[in-house]
């Protein structure tokens, strides 16, 4: 990479970058929450029950990203998945079967499954 | 306001929405932008300036002003200072600072570089607990990313700014989340406090000037320098500005991290966000600052919480963990929980502390079994006051906290400990006494069976009886009763 040498650099960068979050908008993303906590509760084994699924069900476009903590605790392993088009919804509790039954229902279907977690705060975006 | 969006995401704006592995998921969302603007603009004191305006306090638990912090180092002429960044998080029941070190850990690298350039410092250094592996691991990456894309080492977006960061990790005492303590223990030695003044910002790391400041108050810097200081000083009350972040834990549904704005009533916190006590239990108090604070009880829920409203209750801010007690729980012995912690963990250094913890448990204790006599009371105040005002850093003025501060909200608690000899949580064993309802019992013998010490004894289809002697209060034969014929009092 190379490196960023003036601030016309990074404003360059954050252009090149939009595109990176438009194309990332034409596809599923499934945000899984490692922090510690998530990985302790099972985080790896259901994204890799979701990867595995979808693999099975032959969905291809669907990027996964690995983020830290989403701080509900009390709803670990924790993933938010956005379909194009539509606001991300954060799913709470799940193990390797009920992260089965996401990819069939929701990715597949759009139908709502499971323990959803409703968006209780207000973001500072910069 | 709804319910549902009492919460304000700043310091934790990107957990969980980024990658904190990747920079360039941080650099698409506007990172590193304020520290590029700080170096193009070229002029330290106005960041200074800023941070003063934004009127951020420290988020480590004292909450003192950041800024007024950073202008004592700045006008500093020292050749060489230091940026610190206190990862040390040992409070129990508190973990934000994990939270923000593993899911965002570049706003802490931009941060530190913005202090850095603010106070005319060259060298970082993050003092982190070697019990967080994954923050550690996420960090280091972090630190060597910023370095290939040229935003950490010489020269910094072209202008003649140098600035770079080392991790020391910390063995897990807790008095090294004390500033001092900690400079002593990154120098190589015990860590051990020393008196202040000298503070730290004028003559702190190898005797230079050192600014200490927590995790969650660099998190905080991007966005106060990206959206203005007028924004983030619109952001809670007239002297706690911006956001706290709180750790809930113990007897409440909805744990874990929340964020939200000063001021915020405790009721706010622990009903409309935390949802209460779980299995509809009654709320009873929540200990706010960890060992260093004190007990809020349902009598507090309307308080606003800031810096000067929980000192004012006798308890702090502390770091920011929550811990929810509910009616099952026994105060006396949630204060005599904490202050084992401290116990442990005094460093041993001055007497009022090492000592006096050591007094002070063992007066819990005797409350606890019973032993007690009101006089006690008046001795655990006289000692707790004492320690106070004589310990020689933060860790030993704070630990009588959560004893003062029980012991002025469930007072009735207390004396039932010591006048009635009960316990009315039903928490300390040595208050308890188990007996059997005769007229429930129908003699399965299922409970004589499982009793260690065979305290209970009765023929069949008879009701049978519990020998208090033998008794260890063990609670097998509740666990095994279908009857509910069994008596705790």
């Amino acid at each position: 990479m190379e490196k960023i040498k003036s601030i016309a650099d990074l404003k360059k960068f954050q252009e090149s970058y939009k595109a990176k979050t438009a194309a990332r908008k034409q596809k599923v993303v499934v945000n899984v929450s490692l922090a510690t906590c998530g990985i302790a509760s099972g985080g790896k084994a259901v994204m890799a029950a979701m990867q595995d699924e979808l693999a099975k069900q032959e969905i291809t476009n669907v990027e996964f990203i690995t983020s830290g903590c989403m701080t509900y605790c009390f709803a670990e392993p924790t993933v938010e998945v956005s379909l194009p088009g539509k606001d991300p919804v954060v799913f709470g509790k799940l193990d390797e079967a009920s992260a089965r039954e996401l990819v069939h229902k929701y990715i597949k279907g759009g139908e709502p499954v499971g323990t959803i977690i409703p968006v209780n705060y207000t973001r500072a975006v910069l | 306001m709804s319910s549902a969006m009492k919460q304000l995401r700043i310091a934790t704006r990107n957990c969980g929405f980024i990658d904190p592995e990747n920079i360039e998921d941080y650099l698409g969302i506007r990172g590193y932008e304020a520290l590029a603007n700080a170096l193009t603009q070229g002029n330290p004191l106005a960041v200074v300036d800023e941070m003063k305006k934004s009127g951020i306090r420290g988020r480590g638990g004292g909450g003192f002003p950041t800024g007024q912090k950073w202008e004592f180092a700045a006008k500093n002429k020292a050749s060489q200072k230091y940026v610190v960044c206190n990862a040390d998080e040992g409070d129990p029941g508190a973990f934000m600072d994990r939270a923000v070190l593993e899911g965002d850990p570049h706003s802490i690298v931009e941060a530190m570089a913005v202090c850095g350039y603010a106070i005319g410092a060259s060298r970082g250094v993050v003092y982190i607990r070697a019990e967080y592996p994954l923050a550690i691991q996420r960090l280091k990456k972090a630190i060597d990313d910023a370095r290939s894309y040229g935003l950490l080492g010489e020269k910094i977006l072209g202008t003649d700014f140098s600035f770079d960061i080392e991790l020391k990790l910390g063995a897990g005492a807790f008095v090294c989340g004390e500033e001092t303590a900690l400079i002593r223990s990154m120098e190589g030695n015990r860590g051990e406090p020393y008196t202040k003044p000298p503070f730290p910002a004028n003559a702190g790391y190898w005797k230079k000037p050192t600014i200490v400041n927590n995790v969650e108050t660099f998190a905080n810097i991007p966005a106060i320098l990206v959206k203005g200081s007028a924004w983030f000083a619109s952001i809670g009350t007239e002297k706690s500005k911006g956001t706290k972040v709180f750790a809930l834990a113990g007897k409440i549904t909805n744990c874990g991290l929340i964020e939200v704005p000063m001021g915020i009533t405790l009721r706010e916190v622990i009903f409309d966000i935390g949802g209460g006590c779980p299995g509809g239990k009654k709320f009873k108090a929540v200990q706010t600052g960890g060992p260093s604070g004190g007990a809020l009880s349902y009598k507090d829920l309307d308080i606003q919480i800031d810096y000067d409203n929980l000192i004012a209750r006798g308890s702090m801010m502390g770091s920011g963990g929550m811990i929810v007690v509910d009616e099952d729980d026994c105060m006396p012995a949630v204060a005599k929980f904490f202050l084992d912690f401290t116990m442990d963990e005094t460093c041993g250094k001055c007497t009022p502390c090492r000592i006096g913890s050591k007094r002070l448990y063992e007066t819990l204790e005797k409350i606890c079994s019973g032993k007690g006599y009101e006089s006690d009371f008046e001795k655990l105040k006289i000692l707790a006051v004492n320690i106070k005002d004589t310990a020689l850093c933060g860790l030993g003025q704070t630990m009588p906290n959560p004893v003062l501060s029980t012991m002025n909200t469930f007072h009735d608690e207390y004396i039932a400990h010591v006048k009635d000899k009960k316990c009315p949580a039903g928490v300390c064993k040595d208050l308890l006494e188990y007996s059997i309802l005769a007229d429930k019992c129908i003699g399965c013998m299922l409970c004589a069976r499982v009793c260690p010490p065979n305290a209970i004894t009765g023929k069949k289809k008879e009701a049978h009886v519990i020998d208090k002697a033998k008794c260890i209060k063990c609670g097998a034969c509740i666990e095994k009763c279908k009857f509910d014929a069994i008596l705790v009092s």
